[in-house]
C-alpha cells in the first residue's frame, strides 16, 4: 500500500469503532422503533408484526396524550424562562468579576458533578412537611401546623430549574466572556448610558449563548421523568412519564415506541430550527 | 448601584444552587431518628449504618464496576475517534462530528427506549451488558468533546521531530503522543465515569430487576420517605463525584507540568 493510501485509510480505522457503536446502538435502534411503532401488542402480550396505524392513531388523537404533551412543553418553557432570568445576571456577574472569575466558574461547575437525583431529592429536605422551611415557620410561629408544599407542578419546575440553571449560566458566560469589553467602553464614550450600551451592544452579542442555554434547558426539561416522580404529585406526569409507563409498567412496547418518537419529533424539530439559524458550534462551545 | 444589584442577584443564584445540597450534607450528620429538623446532635451513625447496609454496598459495587468499564470502553473509542478528527483531514469531518455527538442530541428517554427494544429484539434482555452498552453510547459524546478540545492544543511538531529522528509511527504514538495526551485521556475517562455513576434516566430502563446502581437505589429508597440514611448516601456520593474530578484535575495538572507541556 502506498503511503498516501495508508494516510487516507488511517483516520477511518480510528473512527470505525466509535462510528460502529453510534450506528449500531443509536441509529439502528431508532429505525427499529419506527418499525416497531407500527406493530401491535395483543391482549395475550405477544407482538404482532405488520403495518398497523393503531398506536399512532391512539398517540396522536387521544386527548390525554395531547394534553400531557402540551403541559410538558409548557413546563419546559417556564423552566427555560426562569433559568434565563436567574442565570443571565449571574453569568454577567461572573464574566465581569475580574480576579474571582476562576473561582466563581469552578463553583458554577460543581453542580454538574453533584448527582441529579441527590439535587432533586434535596428539595424534600427544604420543602417537606418536616423540612427546613416548615421547621423555620413553625419555630417563628407563622404557622401552627406543617404545610405540605411539595408534590405539585411548582415544585417540579423548581427542581428542573435547580437542575438546569448551570447549563444556562455556563452557556451565557461563554458567550459574554468572548465579547470584547472595549465595545462597551466605546459605546459609553460615544455617549450611551451603561444601560443603553448593555441593551444595544452586549445583550445582542450574547444572544447566541442565551439561545444555546435555552435550547439545552428546554430539551432536557421536556425529556425528564425523574423530577416529576420525585417532586411532583400523581397529576404532574410529564410526557416522558407516559413513555416510561408504557414501556416499563404496561409493557406495551409498540405504543411506547410511538410515544418516544413523538417526543423525539417535537424536540428534534426544535434542535433542527436551532441548527438552521445558529449552528451546532455554539452549543458545542458550552458543552466542551 | 447597578453592579451591586447584579452582585446581590448572583449571590442569591449561588445560594439557590448550593443551599439544598448543603442541607443534605448537614442532615446526614443528624443524630435524630428522623431525617429532618431540628437537629438533635452531631453523629456519624448514619454513615455506619450505610456501611452495614448490604443493598447499598451492592449498589456501590455495581455502580463502580459499571462506571469503570464504561470509562475504559468509552475513552478508548472516544480517543481514537478524536485523534482521527483532530489529526487528519477527513472528508465530511463536520457530519461525522455531528453523528458522533448525536447520542446527546437525542433525548435520553428516547435513546433508552430504542436501545432497550432493539437489543431485546436481538435476544439481549435487560442485563448488565445492556446497561454497559447504554452507558457507553451515552457517555461517548462527552468523552469526544472533552478529548477533542484538549487534543487541539498538542503541537504536531513534537511528533514530527520524533519521526524525523527515526522513531516509527507506533513508537512516536506510545512515547510522545500518548504521554502528551494523558491529561486529555484521564479527563475523558473521569468524565465518562462520573456521568455513568450519576445516570438514572436510562439506567431505570435498562437495569434488570434486582440490580440497583447507587442512583436507582436512592430513588427506590425515596419511595418510602426521606431518611437520614439517604442524606448520608447523598453526602458520600457528593464527596465521590466532586472529590474525584478535583483530584483528577490536580493529578492532570501535575502530569502536564512534569512533562513541561
Amino acid at each position: 500500500m502506498s503511503v498516501e493510501a495508508r494516510e487516507k485509510r488511517q483516520p477511518w480505522i480510528l473512527l470505525s469503532p466509535a462510528l460502529t457503536a453510534v450506528i449500531l446502538l443509536l441509529f439502528v435502534p431508532l429505525l427499529f422503533i419506527v418499525v416497531y411503532s407500527f406493530w401491535l401488542r395483543t391482549a395475550t402480550g405477544a407482538d404482532v408484526a405488520g403495518f398497523h396505524l393503531d398506536n399512532w392513531q391512539e398517540a396522536l388523537t387521544d386527548r390525554f396524550y395531547r394534553d400531557i404533551l402540551l403541559g410538558t412543553l409548557r413546563i419546559a418553557a417556564i423552566t427555560t424562562l426562569v433559568c434565563a432570568l436567574m442565570g443571565y445576571p449571574a453569568a454577567y456577574f461572573i464574566a465581569r468579576s475580574g480576579g474571582n472569575k476562576a473561582i466563581l466558574l469552578l463553583l458554577l461547575m460543581l453542580p454538574f458533578w453533584i448527582s441529579y437525583i441527590i439535587r432533586t431529592m434535596s428539595w424534600i429536605n427544604i420543602l417537606g412537611v418536616s423540612g427546613a422551611l416548615n421547621s423555620f415557620l413553625l419555630w417563628t410561629g407563622v404557622i401552627s401546623e406543617p404545610v405540605q408544599m411539595l408534590y405539585n407542578q411548582t415544585t417540579v419546575i423548581l427542581g428542573l430549574v435547580h437542575f438546569l440553571l448551570p447549563f444556562m449560566v455556563l452557556n451565557v458566560f461563554v458567550s459574554l466572556d468572548g465579547i470584547d469589553t472595549n465595545l462597551e467602553d466605546a459605546a459609553n464614550s460615544l455617549g450611551a448610558t451603561r444601560w443603553q450600551s448593555f441593551v444595544q451592544v452586549t445583550l445582542p452579542l450574547s444572544l447566541p449563548g442565551l439561545a444555546a442555554g435555552g435550547l439545552l434547558c428546554f430539551v432536557l426539561a421536556a425529556g425528564t421523568y425523574i423530577t416529576p416522580l420525585v417532586l411532583g404529585g400523581p397529576r404532574d406526569a410529564m410526557f416522558a412519564n407516559l413513555v416510561f409507563e408504557a414501556i416499563i409498567t404496561q409493557l406495551n412496547w409498540p405504543l411506547g415506541s410511538a410515544l418516544s418518537l413523538m417526543l423525539l419529533a417535537v424536540l428534534g424539530l426544535l434542535v433542527a430550527i436551532y441548527n438552521r439559524y445558529l449552528g451546532m458550534a455554539q452549543l458545542m462551545k458550552g458543552l466542551g | 448601584m447597578g453592579w451591586q444589584l447584579i452582585r446581590g442577584w448572583a449571590v442569591l443564584v449561588y445560594l439557590f444552587m448550593f443551599l439544598p445540597v448543603a442541607v443534605v450534607v448537614l442532615l446526614s450528620f443528624n443524630a435524630s431518628e428522623f431525617g429532618s429538623f431540628p437537629m438533635s446532635g452531631f453523629s456519624f451513625r448514619w454513615f455506619v449504618e450505610l456501611a452495614q447496609n448490604d443493598a447499598i454496598l451492592r449498589a456501590f459495587r455495581t455502580s463502580i464496576g459499571l462506571g469503570l468499564m464504561t470509562a475504559v470502553i468509552s475513552t478508548t473509542l472516544g480517543v481514537l475517534a478524536s485523534l482521527a478528527l483532530v489529526r487528519y483531514r477527513v472528508p465530511g469531518a463536520n457530519a461525522i462530528s455531528t453523528l458522533l455527538i448525536a447520542p446527546i442530541l437525542v433525548p435520553e428517554v428516547v435513546l433508552a427506549v430504542a436501545l432497550l427494544l432493539f437489543l431485546n429484539f436481538l435476544g439481549i434482555n435487560k442485563s448488565f451488558g445492556l446497561l454497559l452498552f447504554g452507558h457507553v453510547i451515552f457517555t461517548l459524546p462527552f468523552v469526544i468533546l472533552v478529548v477533542q478540545a484538549r487534543l487541539v492544543s498538542i503541537r504536531r511538531d513534537v511528533e514530527e521531530a520524533a519521526m524525523s529522528l527515526g522513531a516509527s509511527p507506533i513508537q512516536t504514538f506510545f512515547q510522545v503522543t500518548l504521554p502528551l495526551m494523558l491529561p486529555a485521556v484521564l479527563a475523558g475517562g473521569l468524565f465518562a465515569f462520573t456521568i455513568s455513576f450519576d445516570d438514572i434516566t436510562g439506567t431505570l430502563f435498562w437495569k434488570p430487576g434486582g440490580v440497583e446502581t447507587v442512583p436507582t437505589q436512592i430513588f427506590a429508597m425515596l419511595r418510602n420517605s426521606i431518611s437520614p440514611e439517604i442524606n448520608a448516601l447523598g453526602t458520600v456520593m457528593i464527596v465521590m463525584t466532586v472529590g474525584l474530578p478535583l483530584l483528577g484535575a490536580a493529578i492532570a495538572r501535575r502530569i502536564s507540568r512534569k512533562s513541561g507541556a
